[in-house]
């Protein structure tokens, strides 16, 4: 399954997210990565060094953008400006699809800037799932949903996280971006089997999937992208593979960024699970 | 409980105040205990209670629009020193949260608000003014938007009385009380690279310095362009006729009536005046500060 319409039908391998401390080394290296990952919001500006700087990689590699802000799970109606600037990225990126997380993180116009868990209820499926179809025609690139570390859980909750997000997602009819760190993490914050999420999405749906180091406190584990990929996780992403397919993947990493050799080395290591993956469905 | 209350009810718990050792409060801004509210819609599991859960999203909150706003406003920190400034940041950001999809915008009413709650900035209000003025100038002139530069060619067919020139949209004109840009720059030069590798001592002299430096700035009125070069955003000081000239232009006046403006009550010699205009739009076109004119629609 490597292209499906929730990727726009393409087949992008191993991505690294685009950082501002790698900017120098890629555009006088132009080292060979097969996509990068922009966070849509640092870009969604009038002009000035960001822009330029996009420009600059678009001349050379492909480039897929992932939100932070867009919270389709919010109950207030989507920010028009912050629409109208995110169509302009696409129209300039030719991003192949969108991305942004199943969560909330504003009410009546104030922004917390974080990524808040929803409540796993009909009623938020069925606003989330609006929410994303209205999205998604604005912009007229297909949407993929990322799943997000959590660190709470609600008393109004009427089914598990992955029934949730299988709900929106039929709902919506979107793509999915399955991070199994996120999974990994909210694993452990909350008592569940990872892998019980991860053989409950719906392999059709999955258009990438993220990967990503946390870090781990005495009673919780945070999602902070700032180490490499932990074997548990690099297990959870040997089971998505082996049952989506070859898939875009791309590893995220935020904080403490080391080299871009490094980063590319780490995410490289996709590589492994992909071929056994590829290996496996030919026999 | 509906969607929307839920997330009324968590954000304000999130945003509320961290207190001075950065937990949650004891109590909500209702005076209610938060760990009643917190169990009101918040599980418990076998490791944390419901007021631990939340505590996360409410530290993660603070810790990150902290974060951001000293990122941007490193001349006010300056100025102030590190406890005020973090006390100056609290008080801001509980009054003024964000409303945009983009952290880039959380310092936007840090002027208007610092006019309206003057204490926060202490004995030196105009200065920590000035400053925040010349640091939000410096992110609207780093991504603001340029249009295409002004050509010989396009003033061919204007008659020079009437034209009307019209500057890029990035550049910001600020008129200030104290001479802040000097200060700025100081402050940038001694910043070290990346703390994380630098001594406490280093940092430590490194603070003493910039908050004396900031103790010496004595007021001197200066008249400033924050403008870019090659998508580096430089302060250019203008004599106050140029910096008259350049805010009735931004403001939509003809030439002639920018001209007359800076010039009124100018202590420049009139044998001179035609030397510095001359002069100033030389510099002004140079540093492609002027767009094309507008195309106007064709009339049908």
């Amino acid at each position: 399954m490597p292209a499906n319409r929730f990727n726009n039908f393409t087949d992008y391998g191993i991505g690294i997210g685009l950082r501002s401390t790698h900017y120098h080394h890629i555009l006088t290296r132009k080292p060979v990565v097969d996509w990068f990952e922009i966070i849509s919001e640092n870009f969604m500006v009038d002009g000035g060094r960001p822009l330029h700087i996009l420009d600059r990689i678009l001349e050379q590699y492909r480039v897929v953008q992932h939100g932070v802000s867009m919270y389709f799970g919010s109950a207030e109606r989507a920010n028009r400006e912050h629409l109208r600037r995110l169509k302009d990225l696409v129209k300039r990126t030719k991003t192949p699809w969108v991305s942004d997380h199943l969560c909330w993180g504003s009410v009546d116009g104030r922004y917390t800037h974080d990524l808040l868990p929803m409540p796993y209820t009909f009623e938020a499926a069925k606003l989330t799932a609006q929410k994303v179809r209205e999205v998604r025609d604005f912009l007229e690139v297909p949407i993929a949903v990322e799943n997000v570390s959590s660190y709470a859980e609600f008393h109004v909750s009427e089914m598990s996280e992955w029934e949730f997000l299988n709900e929106v997602v039929e709902r919506a009819d979107c793509g999915i971006l399955l991070d199994v760190n996120n999974i990994y993490v909210s694993s452990q914050n909350h008592s569940f089997d990872p892998l019980t999420y991860v053989n409950s999405v719906p392999a059709e749906r999955v258009a990438q999937i993220h990967i990503a180091g946390h870090s781990k406190y005495r009673k919780y584990i945070l999602d902070t992208h700032d180490h490499p990929v932990i074997d548990p996780v690099w297990r959870l992403y040997s089971r998505a593979i082996e049952r989506v397919g070859h898939t875009a993947t791309l590893l995220e990493w935020d904080d403490s960024i080391p080299s871009f050799q490094q980063v590319h080395d780490e995410a490289l290591k996709a590589n492994k699970f992909l071929a056994s993956a590829a290996l496996a469905r030919a026999v | 409980m509906s969607l929307l209350s839920l997330q009324r009810r968590m954000a304000r718990a999130v945003m509320t105040p961290l207190t001075p050792n950065e937990r949650m409060r004891p109590l909500a801004p209702d005076g209610r205990p938060m760990r009643r509210v917190a169990a009101g819609f918040i599980k418990p599991n076998d490791r944390l209670t419901s007021f631990e859960r939340l505590e996360i999203y409410n530290r993660q909150y603070w810790f990150r629009i902290l974060s951001g706003f000293a990122e941007d406003f490193p001349g006010v920190r300056a100025i102030l020193g590190d406890r005020r400034f973090d006390a100056l940041s609290k008080a801001y950001l509980k009054q003024c949260p964000s409303r945009s999809f983009t952290l880039r915008n959380l310092g936007s009413r840090l002027e208007s608000w610092l006019h309206t709650h003057p204490r926060w900035a202490g004995a030196r209000q105009k200065l920590v003014v000035d400053m925040a003025r010349l640091e939000w100038a410096d992110i609207e002139a780093f991504d603001g938007k340029a249009e295409p530069t002004l050509k010989p060619e396009d003033l061919a067919s204007v008659d020079p009385g009437r034209l009307r020139l019209r500057l890029q949209p990035y550049i910001q004109l600020l008129d200030l009380r104290y001479p802040v840009d000097d200060l700025l720059l100081a402050v940038r030069a001694g910043a070290p690279e990346d703390s994380q590798d630098s001594s406490n001592a280093f940092n430590e002299r490194h603070k003493r310095k910039r908050v004396a430096a900031a103790a010496r700035l004595r007021p001197s009125n200066i008249f400033l362009a924050v403008h870019r070069v090659d998508y580096s955003v430089y302060f250019r000081r203008l004599d106050p006729e140029e910096f008259a000239i350049l805010r009735r232009l931004r403001q939509g006046k003809s030439l002639n009536q920018a001209m007359d403006a800076g010039f009124r009550g100018s202590k420049i010699p009139r044998d001179r005046r035609a030397a510095d205009l001359s002069q100033w739009f030389h510099n002004w076109a140079a540093l492609g500060w002027f767009c094309r004119p507008e195309k106007r629609a064709a009339k049908s």
